[in-house]
């Protein structure tokens, strides 16, 4: 029965997998292409030397704009100071950094370079106010509420999820599927949500898993959205960013405090049959790992996705750093590496699904060790 | 000692940092992956209850080896 379910839940899997990444896998590899190529101009004509960790960082952390495949989409930037008020506008107004707007100014690598600025402190795509001089006025502090690519693919995916979700929903209510067979959208989801609420929430947490099942439901599926989202060659990397996978973690850690009885507690400050010497050192270990455990989910999310963008725009850039050596290695290299990045981004795929599962799992499994005693309790009490 | 002060030792270490925790992480989800190997070929029929409990230790493990990954990481950028 179990194992006929995690068979039907694979197939969902791959089946999603197949019909929507098929395409993109492949446009990837043009994609990422046309993105190095204009750094590859650039350097030839500059007689500079290609910075394959400047351009890592580039397509790894938040930004004003999208870049698909060469072109530039811009964002709404919101910025706040006391000074100048509050202002709305396009990140287009910017030009790339060339210019100010409405006495606003957006940091780029190569103004940083320019102005002579210290890359330690100044960060690109960071927004300052103008001062006198035209260089960045550090004295005005600028709160930056900009919807940045991260924010507003999140928006997207969402939209997409609830969309379907609904459109899966109404269909239940209309009594499709309900004691028949699902059809259509509702067979690609129910697979996964009977697999999370029986493998995830039945085994960990027992008779209270319906009040937990809605909870890990919504993490799971968010997580897996914009896992796929951040897939999508040119997209960006929304759960490759601690401040998202931080919020998340603190959402768990607060189910699990709310989850928690008296002997989870009893357990950590006065853990029971050990002696005084070594509670002085057990203690701390136990009320410490209280913060880890969510820490842990935040931090493992986190570099997994991290990880696996970076590896994926390393493998596109050992095209380049060969082609710089010699454009003949270039095209040789090519086809090597290209073959690399198709089969890293499959194993992504994987791991997108993987990821969602194993932060739902163990949520669900700190929840459930947080109201485990209670049983003994019960039982206790029904004994007297 | 001013060796130890460079970016270029940072950078290094960073790596190197990196490579030990790969060798461990390797060293532990190998170890994982072998006791439920044998465990699912002495008991096939509770080897759904295996597969579940051996990813979630492999991504305990593969947690810690992250850890590594992100100082070592922070070590180059910083």
């Amino acid at each position: 029965m179990c194992n006929h379910r995690f068979k039907s839940f694979t197939v969902a899997v791959f089946s999603v997998f197949f019909l929507l990444f098929a395409g993109p896998a492949l446009a990837q590899e043009h994609g990422e292409e046309h993105t190095g190529q204009p750094a590859e101009h650039k350097e030839a004509g500059h007689e500079e030397k290609l910075n394959v960790g400047e351009v890592i960082f580039e397509h790894v952390l938040d930004g004003h704009e999208f870049h698909f495949f060469g072109v530039s989409v811009p964002l709404p930037v919101l910025v706040y100071s006391k000074e100048k008020g509050f202002k709305a506008f396009m990140s287009s107004a910017f030009h790339h950094g060339t210019e100010a707007h409405e006495g606003y100014m957006i940091l780029t690598k190569h103004n940083i370079a320019e102005m002579g600025l210290d890359p330690k402190k100044f960060k690109s795509e960071d927004i300052y106010a103008v001062g006198a001089d035209g260089k960045p006025d550090t004295t005005v502090s600028v709160f930056d509420f900009s919807l940045t690519r991260n924010v507003v693919q999140m928006i997207l995916a969402l939209t997409v999820f609830v969309v379907l979700m609904l459109r899966i929903a109404k269909r239940y209510k209309s009594g499709v599927g309900v004691t028949s067979a699902p059809k259509g959208s509702q067979s690609l989801i129910e697979p996964v949500i009977t697999f999370v609420r029986d493998e995830v929430a039945k085994p960990n947490l027992g008779h209270k898993y319906e009040k937990y099942l809605p909870y890990l439901l919504t993490v799971f599926f968010f997580i897996l959205i914009n896992n796929i989202f951040g897939l999508i060659p040119g997209s960006a990397n929304v759960t490759g960013n601690i401040a998202f996978t931080a919020v998340l973690g603190l959402i768990s850690f607060v189910v699990i405090l709310f989850s928690s009885n008296s002997h989870y507690w009893g357990h950590i400050f006065n853990p029971p049959g050990v002696p005084l010497g070594v509670k002085f050192i057990l203690v701390p270990v136990e009320f410490l790992s209280v913060f880890i455990k969510p820490f842990a989910l935040i931090i493992r999310l986190f570099a997994n996705m991290v990880a696996g963008h970076i590896i994926i725009i390393c493998l596109i850039s050992l095209i380049f750093i060969f082609g710089q050596l010699n454009p003949v290695a270039g095209w040789g290299a090519s086809p090597l590496s290209i073959g690399f990045t198709v089969f890293i981004y499959l194993i992504e795929v994987l791991v997108a699904f993987l990821q969602a599962f194993i932060f739902t799992m163990l949520t669900a499994v700190f929840v459930g060790q947080a109201f485990e005693g209670e049983h003994h309790e019960e039982a206790h009490a029904a004994h007297h | 000692m001013d060796l130890f002060l460079l970016a270029e030792t940072a950078n290094a270490g960073g790596a190197i940092g990196a490579g030990l925790a790969a060798i461990g992480a390797g060293i532990g989800i190998g170890q994982i992956g072998k006791g439920a190997v044998e465990a699912i070929a002495r008991q096939p029929e509770a080897s759904n209850d295996i597969r579940g409990n051996m990813i979630l230790t492999a991504a305990l493990v593969e947690g810690a080896a992250l850890f590594a990954i992100i100082v070592g990481f922070l070590a180059m950028v910083l």
